[in-house]
């Protein structure tokens, strides 16, 4: 799996951080998300998904 | 709602549901091509009786059986109501439909809204602008509102929870919840992010709770919105001379704003910190108590509060008037034209009950997984503050199970006053007792 987060469409509702914190972060300056872990391990694929489908903005896009 | 002066808070929303037939001086404002037929939908829709916690009947009919469908507003003007939650989630993320209250056909619930966006002293704030301006702007709130941050909150949001409920309990065993404890903790808890005086309580809540009522006049609401401005206005002056560590100061610290965009943004943040979380706080506490099963539950697996609010919050879904948007070319969405220029609502409340997306989902289910329900709206206008929210109805309703083991209503269910009245849903008081 590799994640791609478009910091330009993020609105910064923060739903991918609370889906998969260990995954997604927020900018300290904006609250944009940041990718902690761009290729994360099997066990957190489906966290990840999950803040893929409810990102209110479209902005976390998923290649397997 | 309207032109009906001191005598509309006396009269009973009901009495106020007027049909365009018996308003024959505003049928000039229904929309041109789609005269509504005399079955139409209309907005606000009414809830049945005996099921507070459910969306009107008709709008779920509309979800079942036609679920992009036209909708007459108070004023007698029509627009589409969307209740799937693939659809709404659809309008919501989709830029070809404008949050632009400036634009024509944009559809109002109230004629406040209405004044307050169009009229000649409009203020706008970006929850009703599009991007990049709307960007522009909700990115100087962003970080303020970012999970770590709120987060961080814990420990000063369960002080002032353990106080409110330390007074409501002191040697009593009955109070109204809204009044001591869901109405204060978030109002305190947005006061001291904003930097705003919370002896001042009284006169913002007042003043919000005019801006959010289905039955105010244009005036009135257009009275109630010009004091919180100029309250906002004198704040940001105080602010500029002695800056503190709210977010209204560092807002005005920027410099990228003028006065009033300062002012309309404060009056934004102030309202929209303090109604929403106050009303699920309440209305979920009720919820638990008419359904023993889950509160059970819930009392014994504390574990279970994270998810237990996201289920409250897809359950009850306060903001359930519908969200407005207006389309800026001709959509098709569910097989159904949606032109440039005509206006939709979004009703969240049906699109949470979907059964495509949350099977039994007229049910209370603690234990679901409801992170896909959209309480918080969708696309780039979703709810700034949902971290905080989250945070704020977490603690509060464990804190609630956890301190008053006998909780219960302090009055028959039938007298409990719901806001059907309120663009924010919930109920005016809650009598409880423990």
């Amino acid at each position: 799996m590799r994640i791609h987060a478009d910091q330009e469409k993020c609105c910064g509702a923060g739903s991918c951080v609370l889906a998969a914190p260990d995954v997604f972060d927020q900018r300290d300056e904006d609250g944009i998300v940041v990718v902690l872990d761009a290729e994360p391990p099997a066990a957190l694929h489906d966290a990840v998904r999950e803040a893929a489908a409810i990102c209110p903005a479209a902005a976390i896009s998923v290649t397997d | 709602m309207h032109a009906r002066g001191n005598g509309a808070a006396s009269r009973s929303w009901k009495d106020s549901r007027m049909t365009t037939a018996q308003r024959p001086h505003e049928a000039h404002l229904a929309h041109p091509d789609a005269p509504a037929p005399a079955d139409a939908l209309t907005v606000p829709a009414t809830r049945a009786t005996g099921c507070p916690f459910d969306p009107a009947p008709t709008v779920e009919r509309a979800r079942r059986e036609e679920p992009v469908t036209r909708a007459t507003l108070w004023d007698g003007s029509s627009c589409w109501l969307v209740t799937r939650h693939e659809d709404v989630r659809t309008v919501l993320g989709d830029p070809r439909f404008s949050a632009d209250a400036a634009r024509p056909g944009f559809p109002f619930l109230t004629a406040g809204l209405r004044e307050l966006a169009t009229g000649t002293r409009a203020s706008r704030t970006f929850i009703r602008q599009d991007d990049p301006e709307h960007a522009r702007l909700r990115r100087m709130l962003t970080a303020e509102f970012m999970v770590k941050k709120v987060e961080a909150m814990r420990p000063e949001v369960q002080r002032l929870t353990d106080e409110l409920l330390d007074a409501m309990t002191d040697g009593r065993n009955s109070a109204d919840l809204v009044a001591e404890f869901a109405l204060p903790l978030p109002s305190l808890v947005i006061c001291l992010l904003l930097g705003v005086p919370y002896d001042d309580h009284a006169f913002f809540q007042q003043r919000s709770a005019v801006l959010l009522s289905l039955r105010s006049t244009a005036e009135e609401a257009r009275a109630a919105s010009d004091e919180l401005l100029a309250y906002m206005t004198q704040l940001a002056e105080a602010k500029r001379e002695r800056p503190d560590d709210g977010i209204f100061s560092r807002l005005v610290a920027r410099g990228e704003l003028d006065s009033q965009e300062i002012a309309s943004m404060g009056r934004l943040l102030l309202i929209a910190g303090h109604e929403t979380t106050a009303n699920m706080t309440a209305l979920s506490t009720l919820a638990l108590l008419r359904n023993p099963g889950q509160q059970a539950r819930l009392r014994s697996e504390p574990s279970l509060i994270k998810g237990a609010v996201e289920e409250l919050l897809r359950y009850l879904t306060i903001v359930h008037n519908g969200v407005p948007r207006v389309a800026v070319e001709d959509v098709t969405l569910g097989g159904t034209t949606i032109r440039a220029g005509e206006g939709v609502l979004c009703a969240l409340n049906a699109a949470n009950r979907d059964e495509a997306v949350f099977p039994g989902g007229d049910t209370l289910d603690v234990g679901r997984d409801a992170r896909r329900h959209i309480a918080f709206g969708f696309g780039v206008h979703q709810c700034l503050g949902q971290p905080l929210a989250r945070v704020e109805l977490q603690i509060a309703l464990e804190t609630l199970l956890r301190r008053l083991p006998e909780l219960r209503l302090a009055v028959p269910f039938e007298e409990i006053p719901f806001r059907h009245d309120m663009g924010i849903y919930g109920v005016h008081a809650l009598p409880v007792a423990w």
